[in-house]
């Protein structure tokens, strides 16, 4: 950074567009814009990290630090629907430990430019809520003498979902074997083609309910919602894949909080993104104040070599180089051993060995490699 | 320079190696004659090493201290397996062949294979493609039995097995460590005594080490399984002991092996082998290799001194006494040196050793200090007491951040405690109900100007987490300022005058009275120009900036205060906009000059003004109290009425809640309107008094702690609901069971000044006790979540090409955070461009 090459030209974007927006704002003259600008440059020098700072450790930090001050607000956002959304503390562990399943998976669903309206927004709401077969059934029975089971079926939900009975068989038949599948009126009939028992029987009627017959799977709630002149829907459960193909929905502005899930669809970029939007907005929502870039090293870190890992035991700090390291951490004899049979070698590259072999670590002022040999100088 | 351990290798030990370390062999199980000495070839072999004081060893003639022992080895009657490898050797006998040793596997087929140990493991190879034999089923029976289709394998003819592994073939394998058949123990080294010392009981009585006492066992069984095969013993007989041997030598390595029983102690208790030594938060690495000792340090109680530079801190004399820093001696400073001798190890300011130039250390006494006197000369060093102005390290248990370890200055001072200005409580996050903090105190040059330059408070006044002030004012400081810039606050000359002399300015003051406003420009830089709003600001629709009718507007032109009252968001901590824009204009030294100055003004001004608060401040007006009256009627009210409705099914429901939900949403919406009600009502009708100056200038309190004193209490929660445990269907006995009133679910209407009904006061203490415990569980959490992210991060570091790496090189980021920017020195994460377009301007 200290190059006696580094001009104006090479600041980052933003601060000269910053700049600029203030030249327009306050119309210096030509010689104060170049003295702004030197002075811009000047502080950007002075500002800018120096080599050796151990910007990992104060990056942790800086995230654990508050989060020891999270309350458990979890009445926050008064007036507005509740939002079951996991918060605080424990989305902040849930988020580095990159768990598979969020605990609660949330989307947030934008439209195109020309379908932005409530009547367009209330629709794509009812095209991906996920309707189970048991939300269409009043009542079901199980006949034990013909080994059949019945259900009553609610029309009414039936023609919200435009579905008729065909569509409805059509849909069933998919996943049901071995019964036979028969309408009459109101009434739906799986007769079974085998001898069972009057436990295979509730097995397969709870089966039947769980079938999807409308929407998206896993979005079981949906909520349309105004913001700022534009129609959102909010869904609870996620699924990117689905609701990307949606021709209403523009892709460019659908977001999901399951980071495996953007990882799968979008890719570890988008991931990495949606590590940091995450975590900064966990932190937000706490109103406290944490640089971002302390949460983009977290998500470089998580994302660095392509697939997401997470912090910890069998992420990040199970993949160290260093011997010691890892043993210091977690699962020390483990580690150990391992090292033994595969005969590693543990180059003190890092802290932590160094701090346990007594030596300085290099990091900080103690970075510097450079031996000076000086010349004994001659009694005089 | 000095010597450096560059690099650490890991390794199998070979038979050979073992033998090559040991100095003794083993073969004896009792440890001491009748007479209390080591037996010869016993476990506690005299050659072992040293551990009785006054002793030399008999093999390096080093003491205590200097001889750190020496190994022994012990012949097994019959080879066991190492239960930590049980797993590699598993993999090994499944991915080679029992005939001839190779990789069950050819060339071609190899390269396609990643992790060829855990591959061929898996894949179950029926024939082997090298010489044709046929493969046995290999299995493991946990935790350490071989089986070969069901036959067992003994230790010995797995080391056969293994030996005829080929090299190449290991290193296939990714076995880079040493030979598999050093996996099978044959001889087993015996650690020196120093790690396993024994410890002499006051009775005289000797109590062994764990570690001793499993080895004592595994030589006993040695002993008759070796003798049990000399004299030919059926071999049932044998294969029990030999089975034995096993159990106690894989519990030697690690007695938490899960399927066979732990080894205990004659007690009951179980030992702590090699395993349980190193494992975990209280094993070698974390308790001792990680966690390092050291002396020069002290700790003591804390208390607050604002009187004292936020840079300082104040130390006890005892601990000034104690606490010392080597000087060497030269021509110039030797009647310097001669006066700290003179004054010996008691007096403040003297010495308490000195080291002659060959390195031997001197105590220095009342007796000897006139000697020392004569002897002392340049290339002596002298550990003198601490001084005013040396350099401290001090800290506060969590340290959570790099702030929570801050350089100081010494200040010695006549108290038994060390004090510190409140401002840099924020940072330690301490408070002075009994904390207690810890001093260090750097030796070397190195240190301490590593310490001063990067360490002291004024250079960490800005938080690395935001780029803003950590430090700033607190209560009575914040308080202070407030009353002393008030509009309506003059003072006499005298009184400005000795309000600066105390700070230490001195001005002339023409004028026979002065404003507080303008008094306090005085501690503001001349060219200084600020605008903001003040934390007390009530944020009107329309702002009359300058012109604020409540004198909320600060503005501050050419170093002079305008307008507007100083408060928590001029000089607090975490908003404290004048330090920031000081800190940042005109450096680290003028922004502590001007907290050193602007506390100390605060203080001074509150206790010559007079500051209290009692009971009265939060009488309020019967008006006031009728409205909140009614505000509490009206919402029960329709409270009840939506109960009514929703008894009936006719409520509106929300998307994604049940019925129910939706009646407690209503509900709490309902009642929380009642507290903003109260709220309202206080804020107009309470006048300035000690509380509410307080609450508005952000010095502590505030208006919703007042709310709850003076109007009421309101709803109260658990986990974020109104309160619903407790009997069945209801809360408390003394309600009908299904009531959904808001008082029978918590909801408090009195004020903590009117008193609490039974009722209340219960749920008033459900709702506290859940804050205790979230406290509690939170801290655990958040602390292993700290562990982990720093564990992941700590290698990080930026290079001199600007990118980040980890330790193996791996660039992390390529710009450090992006754009090169450290949030620690940036303005709140970014570089205020306005303010220099706006300096240039005006220029």
């Amino acid at each position: 950074m200290k190059e006696t090459t580094f001009t104006y030209e090479d600041l980052p974007l933003k601060i000269r567009e910053s700049v600029e927006e203030n030249f327009e704002k306050y119309k210096p003259t030509e010689a104060q814009k170049k003295r702004i600008k030197e002075r811009v440059l000047e502080l950007y020098k002075k500002i800018s990290y120096e080599p050796g700072e151990a910007i990992g450790i104060v990056g942790a930090q800086s995230i654990s630090e508050p989060a020891t001050q999270m309350t458990m607000r979890t009445y926050h956002a008064a007036g507005a629907v509740a939002k079951q959304v996991s918060l605080g503390l424990p989305r902040l562990i849930e988020i580095v430990d990159a768990r598979r399943e969020p605990s609660t998976p949330i989307m947030e669903i934008r439209l195109k430019r020309e379908y932005n309206d409530k009547e367009n927004a209330r629709r794509v709401a009812r095209k991906i809520k996920e309707t189970k077969f048991k939300d269409v059934v009043i009542e079901d029975v199980i006949d034990l003498v013909n080994s059949a089971i019945e259900f009553k079926i609610n029309f009414e939900i039936l023609n919200e979902l435009n579905l008729d009975k065909e569509s409805l068989l059509n849909i069933l038949k998919k996943y049901v074997k071995n019964y036979k599948l028969e309408m009459e009126d109101d009434i739906i009939k799986l007769t079974s083609q085998k001898d069972v028992t009057i436990r295979d029987l509730r097995r397969m009627k709870l089966k039947v309910f769980d079938i999807t017959i409308a929407g998206i799977k896993d979005i079981s709630y949906v909520i349309v919602m105004k913001k700022d002149d534009e129609w959102i829907v909010t869904t609870l459960g996620s699924n990117l894949r689905k609701v990307l193909k949606i021709k209403e929905v523009d892709p460019t502005r659908v977001f999901s909080n399951d980071i495996r899930e953007v990882e799968k669809v979008l890719g570890i970029e988008a991931a990495r993104n949606a590590i940091i939007n995450e975590l900064s907005k966990t932190l937000a929502d706490q109103s406290l104040d944490v640089d971002i870039r302390h949460l983009i090293l977290v998500g470089d870190i998580m994302t660095c070599d392509g697939t997401i890992k997470p912090i910890g035991r069998y992420g990040v700090s199970g993949e160290k180089r260093s011997v010691l390291a890892r043993a210091n951490f977690e699962t020390t004899v483990k580690h150990l051993t391992e090292a033994a049979i595969r005969g590693e070698k543990d180059r003190l590259d890092s802290i932590i060995e160094n701090v346990i072999v007594n030596q300085v670590a290099p990091i900080g002022t103690n970075m510097c490699e450079l031996v000076y040999k000086t010349k004994k100088r001659s009694k005089k | 320079m000095e010597n450096k351990i560059t690099e650490i290798d890991f390794g199998i030990l070979s038979p050979a190696e073992i033998k090559k370390m040991a100095t003794v062999e083993i073969t004896r199980y009792d440890l001491y004659d009748r007479d209390g000495y080591p037996i010869e070839n016993g476990v506690m072999d005299s050659r072992l090493g040293v551990i009785d004081p006054g002793m030399r060893c008999r093999v390096c003639g080093g003491g205590v201290g200097t001889c750190f022992g020496h190994f022994g080895y012990m012949e097994l009657a019959r080879p066991v397996i190492h239960v930590r490898f049980v797993d590699t050797i598993y993999k090994l006998l499944r991915s080679t062949c029992e005939k001839c040793g190779r990789v069950l596997v050819d060339k071609e087929e190899l390269k396609d294979i990643m992790n060829p140990l855990y591959d061929l493991y898996l894949a179950k190879k029926k024939k082997c493609p090298h010489c044709g034999a046929k493969q046995r089923k290999i299995k493991l029976n946990k935790p350490y039995t071989f089986t070969a289709d069901g036959k067992k394998l003994t230790p010995l003819e797995i080391r056969e097995w293994l030996e005829k592994i080929p090299d190449e073939d290991l290193k296939m394998l990714g076995l880079n460590g040493g030979r598999p058949e050093w996996l099978i123990i044959t001889l087993l080294p015996i650690p020196p005594v120093t790690v396993r010392p024994s410890i002499t009981l006051e009775t005289g009585e000797r109590s062994e080490d764990d570690l001793t006492h499993k080895l004592v066992d595994i030589v006993k069984i040695n002993q008759r399984l070796r003798d049990n095969i000399m004299i030919g013993a059926p071999d049932f007989i044998i294969d029990d002991l030999w089975e034995l041997l096993q159990y106690h030598v894989s519990t030697y390595f690690d007695n938490n092996i899960s399927g066979i029983p732990q080894s205990r102690h004659r007690s009951g208790r179980a030992l702590r082998t090699l395993a349980q030594r190193l494992k975990g938060k209280e094993g070698r690495f974390r308790s001792n290799l990680s966690g390092k000792r050291v002396n020069f340090s002290s700790r003591t109680v804390i208390s607050p001194d604002p009187k004292i530079s936020i840079n300082e801190v104040g130390v006890p004399e005892v601990v000034a006494k104690e606490l010392t820093v080597p000087v060497k001696v030269t021509e110039r400073n030797l009647s310097f040196i001669k006066s700290l001798i003179r004054n010996g190890p008691n007096e403040l300011e003297g010495a308490n050793y000195i080291i002659r130039p060959d390195g031997r250390k001197k105590k220095i006494t009342e007796e000897n200090k006139d000697e020392i006197l004569e002897e002392v000369e340049p290339g002596y060093t002298v550990e003198r007491h601490l001084m005013n102005g040396d350099i401290s390290v001090f800290n506060r248990q969590p340290s959570l951040h790099r702030v929570s370890m801050m350089s100081h200055k010494v200040r010695i001072t006549p108290w038994k405690t060390f004090t510190l200005n409140p401002c840099v409580c924020a940072p330690y996050n301490a408070d002075f109900d009994g904390d207690e903090m810890n001093l260090h105190i750097p030796q070397t040059e190195e240190a301490q100007t590593e310490a001063e330059e990067l360490m002291l408070v004024e250079r960490n006044i800005r938080s690395p987490r935001f780029g803003g002030p950590l430090v700033g004012c607190i209560q009575d400081q914040i308080s202070g300022n407030y009353l002393l810039t008030k509009k309506e606050t003059v003072l006499s000359r005298e009184d400005a005058v000795q309000l600066l002399q105390n700070i230490g300015i001195e001005k002339k003051i023409e004028k026979d009275y002065i404003t507080g406003k303008e008094l306090f420009s005085y501690l503001l830089p001349d060219d200084l120009n600020v605008e903001f709003k003040s934390n007390a600001c009530i944020n009107c629709e329309k702002c009359d900036k300058e012109k604020c009718k409540y004198d909320l507007y600060v503005k501050i032109e050419n170093g002079k205060l305008k307008t507007g009252v100083i408060d928590a968001k001029a000089i607090g901590r975490e908003k404290g906009i004048l330090i920031d824009v000081i800190e940042k204009k005109y450096g680290p030294e003028k922004a502590r000059e001007f907290l050193d100055n602007v506390s100390r003004l605060g203080v001074d001004f509150i206790s010559r003004h007079g500051f209290t608060i009692g009971l009265s401040d939060v009488d309020v007006p019967k008006s006031a109290k009728r409205k909140i009256e009614k505000s509490i009627e009206a919402a029960e009210k329709e409270a009840m009425e939506l109960i009514k409705k929703f008894r009936k099914g006719d409520i509106e429901q929300f998307p994604g809640q049940t019925l129910k939900e939706s009646l407690e949403t209503h509900i709490m919406r309902t009642l929380r309107k009642v507290v903003e009600d109260a709220s309202e009502a206080i804020s107009e009708s309470l006048g300035e008094n000690g509380a509410v100056i307080m609450a508005r200038s952000g010095a502590r309190g505030s208006l919703l702690n007042l709310t709850q004193l003076a109007g009421c209490i309101g709803q109260q929660t658990i986990q974020g609901k109104r309160i619903q445990r407790g009997y069945k269907q209801r809360t408390l006995p003394h309600f009908r069971k299904g009531e959904l009133s808001p008082r029978a679910h918590g909801f408090v209407p009195s004020s903590f000044k009117d008193g609490l009904s039974p009722f209340e006061f219960f749920f008033d203490a459900m709702n506290g006790r859940e804050g205790l415990m979230d406290k509690s569980l939170r801290t655990r959490k958040s602390g292993y979540m700290e562990r982990r992210l720093v564990n992941a991060l700590q290698d990080l570091r930026v290079e001199y090409d600007g990118t980040v790496r980890d330790d193996s090189g791996m660039i992390i980021q390529f710009v450090s955070g992006e754009d090169g920017i450290d949030p620690a020195k940036s303005e709140w994460g970014s570089i205020n461009v306005e303010r220099i377009v706006k300096e240039e301007i005006s220029k």
